[in-house]
């Protein structure tokens, strides 16, 4: 594991009043380095549609992937009971209807703040396929909130409006889509109109869910997040 | 046609929400689906919107697309797509151009390719 005091960190709000920040991510500049050096790769973004991203990479000769995780989450088709009687989501069907692809199939993976807000019952299932479905070699950025954060810290969609800047918006949810996904029966998710954080991963927690990967490398940022780029 | 909100226009084919086709639909003028569609849609030299109540499970080779409902299918444009924020969107797309209004749900690989310098 390497550690790295980033620069990173919330700079300027943009438009208060649609929550919209810009913040410097090390993680991002890291991995800008790999786009901006490679040709044709193969980038999956599992955060929010963002066309701001797909022109990114498609003026660089890029090929991407868009595919909402966290929306495709509230599938209520998703919902079931294990053999304890308690509410969950069927990690197999979720990954029978999303992350579909052949293996080895993208060099990049853009995971943003996916596992800070899915259910716990597909995080480790989704990133075991974020494995597979990885190059050897293949990098994968996420980004962890610390305790510090807060429950009510918001989910966010990213735009990469620069090398190693991104601009953050709030997420609001469909209206089809407010349905919390087994946080109801739970107690965890009350009812809003955006996702809810589902926990707080530490840093043993951070390396466990990867351990799967080559290497982990975290960047600590001034706003209670902590960037995580790992190789497959 | 307003830009915010795309609306059938007189003499534009359109497609009723309370109308179902199934097999292959091909023309040459412009096309608005606010019903349901499932086959595959061919307009080469035109466009194609689907409207807020409109649900295609087709591949689709138009001009120009813009949805506003659900469209499930690979999406050939040879000019624009445009997926408007109520937009549920699952398939490829290839274009020279594409805007997505935040919101919009889109599930699938964006292939796009500048157009020919002449």
């Amino acid at each position: 594991m390497k550690l790295f005091r980033g620069s990173s960190g919330p700079e300027t709000i943009a438009e208060q009043g649609s929550q919209k920040l810009s913040r410097r991510s090390s993680g991002l500049g890291e991995l800008s380095r790999t786009w901006e050096s490679a040709e044709a790769l193969c980038v999956l973004d599992l955060g929010s549609t963002s066309a701001t991203n797909i022109r990114h990479f498609t003026e660089r000769g890029h090929r991407i992937y868009s595919e909402d995780l966290l929306t495709a989450s509230t599938d209520p088709e998703l919902l079931a009971t294990d053999e304890n009687g308690v509410a969950a989501l069927d990690s197999r069907k979720f990954l029978a209807d999303n992350l579909v692809y052949p293996a080895a199939h993208f060099d990049v993976v853009l995971c943003w703040n996916l596992p800070d807000y899915l259910d716990e019952s597909l995080v480790k299932p989704v990133v075991g396929r974020l494995w597979s479905v990885l190059k050897p070699g293949g990098m994968l950025l996420a980004f962890f909130h610390t305790r510090d954060a807060g429950p009510d810290s918001p989910c966010h969609r990213f735009h990469i409006i620069g090398a190693d800047t991104l601009e953050m918006k709030r997420i609001v949810l469909r209206q089809e889509a407010r349905r919390p996904p087994t946080g109801a029966a739970r107690g965890v998710t009350s009812t809003s109109d955006g996702f809810q954080l589902q926990r707080v991963f530490n840093n043993r927690h951070i390396e466990n869910l990867f351990r799967d990967f080559a290497s982990i490398k975290f960047f600590l940022a001034r706003d209670n997040i902590r960037e995580v780029l790992v190789v497959r | 046609m307003s830009a915010a909100t795309p609306a059938p226009t007189s003499g534009l084919a359109q497609i009723g929400k309370s109308v179902f086709v199934k097999g292959e639909l091909s023309g040459s003028e412009d096309l608005y689906v606010d019903g349901q569609v499932e086959g595959s849609i061919a307009l080469k030299a035109n466009s194609l919107t689907v409207g807020p109540n409109g649900q295609v499970k087709a591949s689709v080779e138009a001009k120009g697309v813009i949805v506003l409902g659900k469209l499930e299918g690979n999406i050939q444009a040879s000019e624009r797509v445009e997926l408007r924020k109520s937009a549920i969107v699952t398939g490829d797309i290839t274009t020279q151009r594409i805007s997505i209004e935040e919101g919009a749900y889109l599930k699938g690989k964006v292939d796009v390719h500048r157009a020919d310098v002449k």
